[in-house]
């Protein structure tokens, strides 16, 4: 079902957490709300399940206005960041909770948790309470509690945001593989452009209360809308006073059409990329390169060299400073 | 907002509507009347044995309150759990039963050869079994969780035990003592049940105020018997105040 | 030091014992003693007495009354102060403890004062043939009034400390209000909810200042059980006296036992 919300502005205090922001996620998608802490990318998500109510804006779900409708009757799936477990709740029984409300019969219920169990791969761990399992089983059981209802949209609030490294990147790879299966639209909040990249095919960019950019992850990298958007999805340096991207530059031993002259400071091996700092002018910038091209150009501290922006032949060169 | 309506309602017909007529009768017949009231030597005398005694009680609880803890946490012995257990008996016991039991053991003919019946000492005795566990329950926590390197740092550095306990360990215990024998000091100044039996309310001697405003209210004084009750409620009210403030400023400390 | 020389750390623990046994153990001790002096026989005719045995029901009454009200008034104040904001919450908090402060014989005066026949209040209810005071409607709210604070108290901190999230995601798992707070929100406060109920039925059990000065002292009426201590007490009737008293101290010792079991450092083991 797809998500729809217009003008949605949200005032806590004189902090403007949303300020007039209008999105629409396409039913089926997985979606990534992307932003820096504090930019509001939570509170939409809070929003949109009703979990807060936006003083001006409207949210639909499925085309139907969902906007003054409390949460229990929205009928979403939600995931908090610190799992919201149940504590004196089996892991069974967190994960009927809401069959149990519906008061399904006992024996659908039953097959639902017993189907839902081994899909989060949790099987075994039924009779645990939820203080015996690790995070990454308590994020899953939370993930199996939150799809038992058939939810018509997943929101996922920095779902991995708790989980050490390691758990996090299988976790991620298991809900890109749950979410082929199950094809819920999916919307989930993280700060980390890393984890947005891998897993969504949608990613909303906010900062400051504003949707910066939204498109899919490639679009995004490459043809960022602004300095800010380029600056969050990937590593930037400056050339000219322009952002570029460390591997979009060029380097050549000789001047070529639209090079500047540039010197070498310092080269920095790490593994297969190198990281050479170099200088253009008072200007400072960093220049990545593989291993073979920084071979191939014998740098060295002090190398003179030219540099040209990927893509900028046919602009005009950078003014020399 | 519904709910908060109805413990506001609830609030004010239990608690403060009861409490402002108290205040209100005291002020009825003009502030000289109220003067007068409390004044009067038997309310004055009762009055003032009711502040010193509850001084006393909780210097007393300061100390023993503060050693208490001190034990139950650093020392192990056979029987402790029950110990422990028995630091809370003052709250669940009745405060007539503790009059009780304090007269039997130290009332006419003590098998111990104490008598304190119908003596100050057997007020201040009284007031000290009811707010025992005041002082061992607010340091207790505190010294559970004391830093003891802080301790041990001190040692190496060439402190005695008593100079490291002086200059390290007290401070540090300062907030919550003094949090404990303020609610004791409160709890004192207000205390009736444990000492009507004891003190064989003595005018002059060992009446104290809660005892002398039942006597006003039994003899259809209320008048006087409001006069005596804001005197207390004012002093109660004055130090949990203070007890507020003192803990707000060791907070910002901390 | 932790581990102090044997001497002094014998002295401590040696002081500190011998101070609990002269206050606490040995008074008690002793009543316990006496009044089993001549067997069980005697107690038991003791507490058969109607008159204590009313006392005991007219107790009863009064606690069962108290712990419901402020079990209903703990919770949801407790409740309201974690969960929700609004205008006159810091006041609201601060009143709560008040009780605390105020002592029981003041209890007993404010309340006549504003529930006696001679009162507004408690005028318009005697013309409506409700009394409240020297009645057990006045001896419950002399009651609830002293144990206001312990369910509250006991009640807010641990739903601090829990959070919203649990709640909220059982709302969006469609649990409306009401199945959250039985479902969520009760079963996680339990234990604290036990303690506050315990610590306000031994306080319940036991007041006796308000409820002198509230009940009027009416024999068969008014009167409870430490009442009925005290006048017997006054009228040289040891016997029942003692026995009404260790029937009271027993119960107290039970109370103690299941708040040792409940307190909150031996919960979360």
């Amino acid at each position: 079902m797809s998500i729809r919300a217009t003008g949605v502005t949200k005032r806590f205090g004189d902090f403007v957490a949303l300020d007039d922001v209008s999105v629409e996620i396409p039913t089926g998608s997985l979606t990534a709300l992307l932003g820096p802490s504090g930019g509001g990318k939570s509170t939409l998500l809070r929003i949109i399940a009703g979990l807060e109510q936006p003083d001006s804006g409207r949210i639909e779900i499925a085309g139907e206005d969902h906007t003054t409708l409390p949460p229990q009757r929205r009928n979403v799936g939600f995931v908090f960041q610190h799992y919201a477990a149940f504590k004196h709740l089996s892991v069974r029984r967190n994960v009927a909770f809401g069959l149990e409300i519906r008061k399904r019969p006992k024996d659908e219920v039953k097959r639902r948790v017993d189907e839902l169990l081994r899909l989060v791969h949790l099987e075994q761990f039924g009779d645990r309470l939820p203080s015996q399992l690790s995070g990454g089983q308590r994020q899953r059981m939370a993930l199996a509690r939150a799809l038992a209802v058939e939810p018509k949209v997943m929101l996922l609030d920095e779902p991995f945001g708790a989980l050490d490294a390691k758990v996090r990147k299988e976790l991620r790879d298991w809900l890109r593989r749950l979410h082929d299966e199950v094809h819920v639209t999916t919307v989930f909040v993280t700060h980390d452009q890393e984890e947005a990249m891998d897993v969504a095919d949608e990613i909303v960019v906010i900062n400051n209360g504003v949707v910066e950019q939204v498109g899919p992850p490639d679009e995004l990298y490459d043809r960022p809308a602004n300095d800010f958007v380029m600056s969050f999805l990937g590593p930037v340096t400056r050339l000219g006073g322009k952002l570029v991207r460390p591997h979009d530059l060029e380097v050549f031993s000789e001047p070529d059409t639209g090079t500047v002259p540039a010197t070498v400071v310092r080269l920095v091996r790490l593994g297969f990329e190198v990281k050479v700092d170099v200088v253009v002018g008072d200007e400072e910038l960093w220049v990545q390169l593989t291993r073979g091209e920084a071979d191939r150009l014998a740098l060295g501290p002090g190398s003179p060299i030219h540099l040209r922006a990927l893509g900028a032949v046919s602009r005009p060169p950078a003014r020399a400073h | 907002m519904f709910g908060a309506g109805l413990a506001t309602m609830w609030l004010s017909l239990l608690v403060l509507i009861p409490l402002a007529a108290v205040v209100w009768r005291a002020q009825e017949d003009g502030a000289g009347a109220f003067w007068d009231a409390v004044t009067a030597p038997e309310a004055a005398a009762a009055i003032r044995l009711t502040v010193v005694a509850s001084f006393i009680v909780a210097l007393v609880n300061v100390v023993f309150g503060t050693l208490i803890a001190w034990v139950l946490v650093r020392d192990d012995f056979r029987g402790k759990r029950i110990v422990e257990a028995l630091i809370d008996l003052p709250f669940a016991l009745p405060t007539i039963v503790a009059g009780l039991v304090l007269l039997a053991l130290y009332g006419v003919g003590s098998p111990v050869g104490i008598t304190l019946a119908y003596t100050r000492a057997g007020v201040v005795v009284a007031l000290l079994f009811v707010t025992l566990p005041f002082v061992v329950r607010t340091v207790q926590p505190v010294l559970l969780e004391f830093d003891w390197e802080m301790e041990e740092a001190a040692a190496s550095l060439g402190a005695s035990r008593l100079t490291t306990f002086r200059r390290v360990v007290l401070p540090n215990l300062l907030p919550a003592i003094s949090a404990g024998t303020a609610l004791a000091f409160a709890r004192a100044i207000s205390e009736f049940g444990s000492t009507v039996l004891i003190s064989g309310n003595l005018p002059f001697k060992t009446k104290v105020a809660a005892v002398h405003i039942y006597g006003q209210i039994e003899t259809d004084n209320t008048t006087g018997a409001a006069a005596v009750a804001t005197v207390l409620l004012v002093v109660a009210l004055v130090v949990l105040v203070g007890l507020d403030m003192l803990q707000r400023w060791a907070a910002r400390r901390a | 030091m932790r581990d102090g020389p044997r001497r002094s750390r014998l002295g401590l623990r040696v002081v500190a014992l011998a101070y609990l046994a002269m206050l606490l153990v040995l008074p008690v001790g002793l009543v316990f003693w006496r009044t089993f002096e001549h067997g069980v026989g005697p107690v038991l005719d003791a507490l058969g007495d109607p008159s204590v045995l009313h006392a005991f029901k007219v107790t009863g009454i009064v606690a069962f009354w108290t712990v419901l009200l402020n079990t209903v008034f703990g919770v949801g104040v407790a409740v309201l102060l974690v969960r929700h904001r609004f205008p006159g919450r810091r006041a609201l908090s601060a009143f709560i403890d008040l009780p605390l402060a105020v002592s029981p014989v003041v209890v007993g005066l404010a309340l006549i004062l504003a529930y006696g026949k001679f009162a507004p209040i408690g005028g318009w209810l005697e013309a409506r043939g409700i009394q409240m005071i020297f009645a057990l409607p006045g001896m419950v709210l002399a009651t609830v009034f002293v144990s206001l604070p312990l369910v509250v108290r006991e009640v807010a901190p641990v739903l601090e400390e829990i959070g919203i999230e649990q709640e909220q995601a059982a709302w969006t798992l469609g649990a409306g209000k009401v199945q959250t707070f039985k479902r969520i929100t009760l079963p996680s406060i339990r234990w604290a909810l036990a303690y506050g109920v315990v610590l306000t039925l031994a306080r319940a059990l036991g007041e006796y200042g308000a409820v002198a000065v509230v009940s009027g002292r009416l024999v068969d009426k008014t009167q409870t059980v430490t009442l009925v201590v005290e006048e017997r007490f006054q009228n040289f009737d040891q016997t029942t006296a003692y026995a009404a008293s260790v029937a009271l101290a027993a119960v107290a010792v039970v109370i103690l036992v299941v708040i040792n079991l409940l307190r909150p450092d031996e919960r979360n083991r």
